[in-house]
């Protein structure tokens, strides 16, 4: 079924065109709008699964390819398809998109049709970043995703919000900026936008050191890695929580997925010589993002900054990668830690998903996220304090959750570079444990720290029904993540393959 | 079809199933379902694990060795979760589920009025499911697995009071401590895959000796270090850890303050032992590493005195225990050092029985003094509580090593192993472990002098203060120094009911007669096959097999050797200080008041870290977040070029004035420029 459907067009379109009712109707009738979201969601979820029995995992190759003429002038084509990767990412996304929605349903009271409206709009953007096979494609998405976003914290967001959405927008736009201006030169040289003939075209040296950086730039603030991070705990703190989830959830893979479709492929050369730039400011961000977390007051901040030390691996893992081919020749380990990298992305958007909805639980209740106003939630949400647990033990990376397994594969891969890139990274585990267990210490346990937190009640239904979700997912990519590795091994092998490839001229 | 496989599956599931329907459904099963279910669970386990015991050991079954299923594949490479049982799993198996299982039992009476009974039972059934998936692996990846499982249930259950401060900060230095430790394992097993390729057990071991001799890995240029050293090492750090040896010790002391059930099953008999069975089973690696054996036996003597000396001046009856647990430990530890795997094991076996035995005699100790915990608020409780004290003197007889009890043959074969050693640090670690007989006699024997015997230092008052016992009992466990005057009771103390007594009785047994299987398990081969080098000190003391005949002979041998007469010394010592002139104590204190304060201090080894990692940590922190983010990127970077921006802005602004005439101006400069450039270009 579904075989000569247009599936991916659906799926990015479907959310996109079922904004436009969402919107119309209207302030007035916000559970219209509410309901149609969630149908639209839904049905983008279950259209997305579609994709798996029409999917050859085996295979390498883009699948589901869609290719139709779009501006002939510049041989411009609206060309889509997805390999194990892509397939992987789309499927957070309109897994995540559901739970958004039915997150919002009782925290967002003002503008309901819009701010439904806009998330459907940001999901059909982020799934056509995953799926487009066209640099120019995929560069307007890229940026198109960043109008919803820039909305969401603007118009939901906190006190502050006009200063956190100018910084995270200025932050990705400059970034993006330089990808673009790249992404001109290549046209110029390759004749076409095309992806896979980018990956082909022929560059020297210099070249493909301009064009790394150019693509490092784009990509390291979306990610976001240290140094350009600091717009990612300012865009958190004043997001609204579903806004919170998506950004890290989803919209940070972005980056991570950046750097194996246009950096390893185009550049190759380039990226191993300059890996050790992007593995040092990986193992910055494990170890000093690590540190800055410890001390952070702010849930919503300290979660950030957990974010950033944990998209740490999945760049050191598809560094170290490019390390372990060309330098060792061990393309097993090199497809160990691509994986780990991989499995990591997919996992921390269950994780950081989670934490920031559980945030929003107690954010919905108390209008505060400053750790000093709770204290001894058990006592009073002990199912939630359940939760926050489990999350919290995941994003420690607790093996049994799928937040050691990409974690578990990268240090293993980075050892076998050296071991002391291993040794920096496995600090995670030491310094993971004591800014999450420390939050969990004051927010959740202790005596009831004061008369709000006393009044406070358990999750309702709909609030179980997200974060219950989400525990699923962790507890079973933990159990069992071989669906995942199965799901990107060809490609991640396909890929290794071709950066053992020097393309220069 | 009941396969093996199927017995060992429902071995390791069906903890879990009791843990599942107790915590998620605790509140619609009721105590007495959430009681009843995970007791089945685990008493279904022990004696599926009797069986299978009974079976590898009548040579029934082969050596099982089979995965389950795929968790993870990567071209050729795959981890897997699945099964390794032989006889030192057995063994093991049968340790924690008998031990889990009167301690599920004795929880009825120690929870009873609880509000978190069924979440107690649930965590204890999950522990148990843990760790057996931790001793039944067949490969590295689930080792972690079960390692960090036991951990997280080890800090759910040393803050289980999470209303208590000192317990929500114990569990978090516990979790945290661990996982310096596991940081360490975790990197020796990304050795382990560097060099073998592969994460399973047989895959490795038979690998070994081909593979690892000749490899080394430079850490430090120039300073070549042997893999099996490396990979020896790095493993043992997590054993550090979770065996609490020094100085990642600090965390267990602390682990008391969980409930006394765990303290008996998790943090005396079974969990802290993980890393000795886990140094056991990876024997095959450490017999290549001369180096690492070293480094593994200095630690553990080092622990095994240093830390049974706290025990001395530790007031708190638990507290006692504890370091008690943690010298014993450091025997075990010793004789993995000394190659002598089948002793640690043994006395790791023998350990478990007697120490769960001293730690829930403890606590019915505590719960007839209403949570008191402190023995200068005991004493003279041998007639209120006679099956408890006759049962602590039998575990304290075990545990001093006095012949013919089980601690005995287990220690005595690790002191004279460490004594037949030539292995650098030998030296060093029979010193330590031959004093450590005597500090253990003298601390024993102090604590069932305080509690059970001499004076009462307790007042039994008949009325009410102002809330009724039941009250008290409640919520006694938040604060348990709380209500009462230090050393006042309300009701005379008695002795729990049979839910909490007889587990004593039953583990006072093994306690007395489980040293007499010495013989096939430390000087017979019983574990051939399981472990490397099944012979106490190994081929360097090969004649201690031959010296080997029977028990009762070395029963005999053993009232002549010295560990005996040490121990009698401190037995000695305790006797005259603590029974007949107790203001020699106070005497001796203040006579070696910097000694005496050195030991209450813990060495400041607490302190130390505390000021460095912990204060020292959040103000590093501090530093990079406002000294880094904020004000180098933030302000300096991001804002600073934002206002620079501005900056300009204004004063390009000034520019566009709207005089024509200053545009006219501009654009003839410009065009003088434009042109001067390109003749200066074409010239």
């Amino acid at each position: 079924m579904f075989a000569n459907w247009p599936l991916l067009s659906l799926i990015i379109w479907l959310p996109i065109v079922a904004a436009v009712p969402t919107l119309l109707a209207g302030d007035k009738r916000p559970d219209s709008a509410r309901w149609i979201a969630l149908a639209a969601t839904v049905l983008t979820f279950l259209l997305s699964l579609a994709i798996l029995p029409n999917f050859d995992a085996s295979s390498a190759a883009m699948q589901l390819q869609e290719k139709h003429l779009w501006i002939s002038v510049l041989n411009v084509h609206y060309h889509l398809g997805v390999d194990g990767i892509s397939v992987a990412l789309v499927l957070l996304t309109t897994f995540t998109s559901v739970l958004v929605i039915v997150g919002a349903w009782g925290s967002i009271d003002e503008k309901v049709s819009q701010y439904m409206a806009a998330m459907l709009v940001l999901e059909g953007l982020m799934i056509g970043v995953f799926c487009a096979m066209d640099a120019l494609v995929f560069y307007v998405f890229f940026e198109g995703m960043l109008i919803p976003m820039f909305i969401l914290i603007g118009v939901w967001g906190g006190a502050r919000r006009v200063y956190a959405t100018l910084k995270f927008f200025i932050y990705t736009f400059f970034g993006s900026i330089f990808m673009l201006v790249g992404l001109i030169y290549l046209y110029f040289k390759a004749g076409s936008f095309d992806l896979a003939t980018l990956a082909q075209v022929g560059l020297n040296a210099k070249e493909q050191m301009w064009l790394f950086f150019a693509f490092l730039i784009a990509f390291a603030v979306k990610v976001p890695m240290w140094p350009v991070h600091t717009w990612l705990p300012d865009a958190h703190v004043e997001a609204p929580t579903g806004g919170s989830v998506v950004l890290a959830a989803i919209m940070l893979k972005i980056g991570g997925y950046g750097f194996i479709r246009f950096s390893l492929p185009i550049t190759p050369d380039a990226s191993f010589e300059y890996a050790w730039v992007v593995i040092a400011m990986s193992l910055v961000a494990v170890v000093y993002v690590g540190y800055v977390a410890l001390v952070q007051e702010d849930m919503k901040k300290l979660i950030a900054y957990s974010s950033i030390a944990h998209m740490g691996f999945v760049t050191l893992g598809i560094f170290i990668s490019l390390a372990l081919v060309r330098s060792q020749n061990n393309e097993l380990a090199a497809r160990l830690g691509m994986q780990g990298a991989m499995v990591q992305m997919i996992s921390h958007g269950f994780i950081s998903g989670a934490m920031f909805s559980c945030v929003g639980v107690l954010y919905d209740r108390l209008h505060t996220r400053m750790i000093r106003d709770y204290g001894g939630v058990v006592n009073v949400m002990p199912k939630f304090a359940t939760m926050f647990v489990l999350f919290a033990m995941a994003n420690c990376g607790l093996p049994g959750t799928s937040g050691f397994v990409g974690e578990f594969w990268v240090i293993l891969a980075a050892f076998q570079t050296n071991p002391w890139i291993a040794a920096l990274a496995a600090f995670t585990l030491i310094i993971g444990a004591a800014y999450t267990l420390w939050l969990v210490k004051r927010v959740i346990f202790g005596e009831v720290g004061n008369d709000k937190v006393a009044k406070l009640e358990d999750m309702n239904g709909r609030e179980t029904f997200v974060l219950a979700s989400f525990a699923a997912a962790v507890l079973l990519f933990g159990l069992w993540p071989k669906p995942l590795s199965d799901l990107m091994d060809a490609p991640i092998a396909h890929l290794v393959q071709q950066i053992l490839v020097s393309k220069g001229a | 079809m009941i396969t093996p496989k199927l017995i060992l599956i429902v071995i390791a599931l069906a903890p879990l199933f009791g843990a599942i329907v107790a915590g998620l459904f605790g509140s619609r099963v009721g105590r007495a379902g959430a009681h009843s279910v995970t007791i089945a669970g685990v008493g279904v386990s022990f004696l599926l694990s009797c069986y299978v015991l009974y079976q590898l050991a009548t040579g029934g079954w082969g050596v099982f060795n089979e995965n389950l299923y795929t968790w993870f594949q990567v071209g050729p490479l795959s981890a897997n979760v699945g099964f390794l049982v032989d006889r030192l799993t057995a063994v093991m198996m049968v340790v924690v589920t008998s031990v889990s299982l009167l301690v599920h039992v004795y929880t009825i009476g120690y929870m009873a009025e609880d509000p978190g009974y069924q979440r107690f039972f649930s965590y204890i059934s999950l522990f148990t499911f843990s760790m057996l998936m931790l001793v039944m692996s067949n490969n590295f990846m689930q080792l972690f697995f079960g390692w960090e499982a036991v951990g997280l249930v080890s800090y759910l259950l040393i803050g289980f009071w999470f209303k208590r401060p000192s317990a929500i900060f114990a569990n978090m230095k516990a979790f945290i401590v661990n996982r310096v430790g596991d940081f360490g394992f975790l990197l020796g097993i990304a050795a382990v895959l560097y060099w073998f390729g592969s994460l399973d057990y047989t895959q490795v071991f038979n690998a070994a000796p081909t593979t690892l001799p000749g490899k080394s890995l430079e850490l430090i240029a120039g300073h070549p270090w042997a893999a099996a050293t490396v990979i020896g090492v790095l493993l043992f750090i997590g054993a550090m850890g979770k065996s609490a040896q020094v100085p990642l010790h600090v965390w267990l002391p602390d682990s008391m303050e969980g409930p006394t059930p765990i303290s008996a099953l998790i943090h005396a008999a079974t969990m802290v032992t993980a890393g000795i069975f886990m140094v056991a089973r990876m024997s095959p690696l450490y017999e290549l590493s001369d180096a690492a054996l070293s480094f593994v036996m200095v630690i553990g003597a080092t622990t095994a005195l240093f830390t049974g000396l706290i025990g001395i001046v530790q007031n708190d009856v638990k507290r006692v225990v504890a370091y008690s647990t943690l010298s014993q430990l450091g025997y075990m530890t010793v004789a993995l050092g000394v190659s002598a795997y089948s002793a640690a094991i043994f006395h790791l076996m023998t350990h478990a029985f007697f120490k769960a035995l001293l730690f829930l005699g403890a606590g019915s100790v505590i719960i007839a003094m209403h949570h008191e915990q402190d023995m200068r608020h005991m004493g003279g409780l041998k007639k209120y509580l006679p099956i408890t004290f006759a049962t602590a003197w039998i575990g304290t007889l075990a545990l001093t090593g006095f012949p013919g009890f089980s601690g005995f043959f287990s220690k005595d074969a690790i002191i004279e192993a460490a004594h037949e050693s030539h292995r650098w640090g030998s030296g060093y670690a029979y010193f330590c472990v031959l004093v450590g007989v005597f500090v253990t006699a003298l601390y024993s024997f102090r604590l069932i002098y305080l509690t059970y015997h001499g004076k009462e230092r307790f007042v039994v008052e008949d009325k009410h203060h102002g809330h009724g016992h039941d009250a008290h009992h409640g919520d006694a466990h938040d604060d348990h120094h709380g209500h009462h005057e230090p050393g006042h009771l309300e009701h005379a103390p008695h002795e729990p009911g049979w839910v909490v007594w007889l587990p004593l009785v039953l583990l006072a047994i093994p306690s007395i007669v489980a040293g007499w299987w010495i013989g096939p398990m430390v000087y017979g081969d019983f574990f051939a096959g399981a472990i490397a080098n099944v012979h106490p000190a190994g081929a360097e003391a090969a004649h201690g097999a031959h010296e080997w005949h029977g028990p009762l002979a070395m029963l005999v041998h053993g009232l002549t050797a010295a560990p005996f007469w040490f121990a009698v010394a401190g037995f000695a010592t305790a006797t005259y200080v603590y029974l007949f002139n107790p203001s020699i104590a106070d005497k001796a204190a203040k006579a070696f008041a910097p000694l005496y304060r050195l030991l209450q201090n813990k060495y400041g080894i607490d302190d130390l870290y505390f000021a460095i990692f912990a204060r020292g940590g959040v103000g590093l922190g501090r530093g990079l977040w406002r000294g880094g983010d904020v004000a180098v990127i933030d302000d300096g970077i991001v804002n600073g070029s934002a206002s620079l921006v501005a900056r300009v802005a204004a004063t390009v602004r000034r520019v566009q004035s709207g005089y024509l005439y200053h545009y006219a101006f501009a654009m003839i400069v410009g065009l003088i420029v434009l042109l001067g450039g390109f003749w200066l270009a074409a010239r």
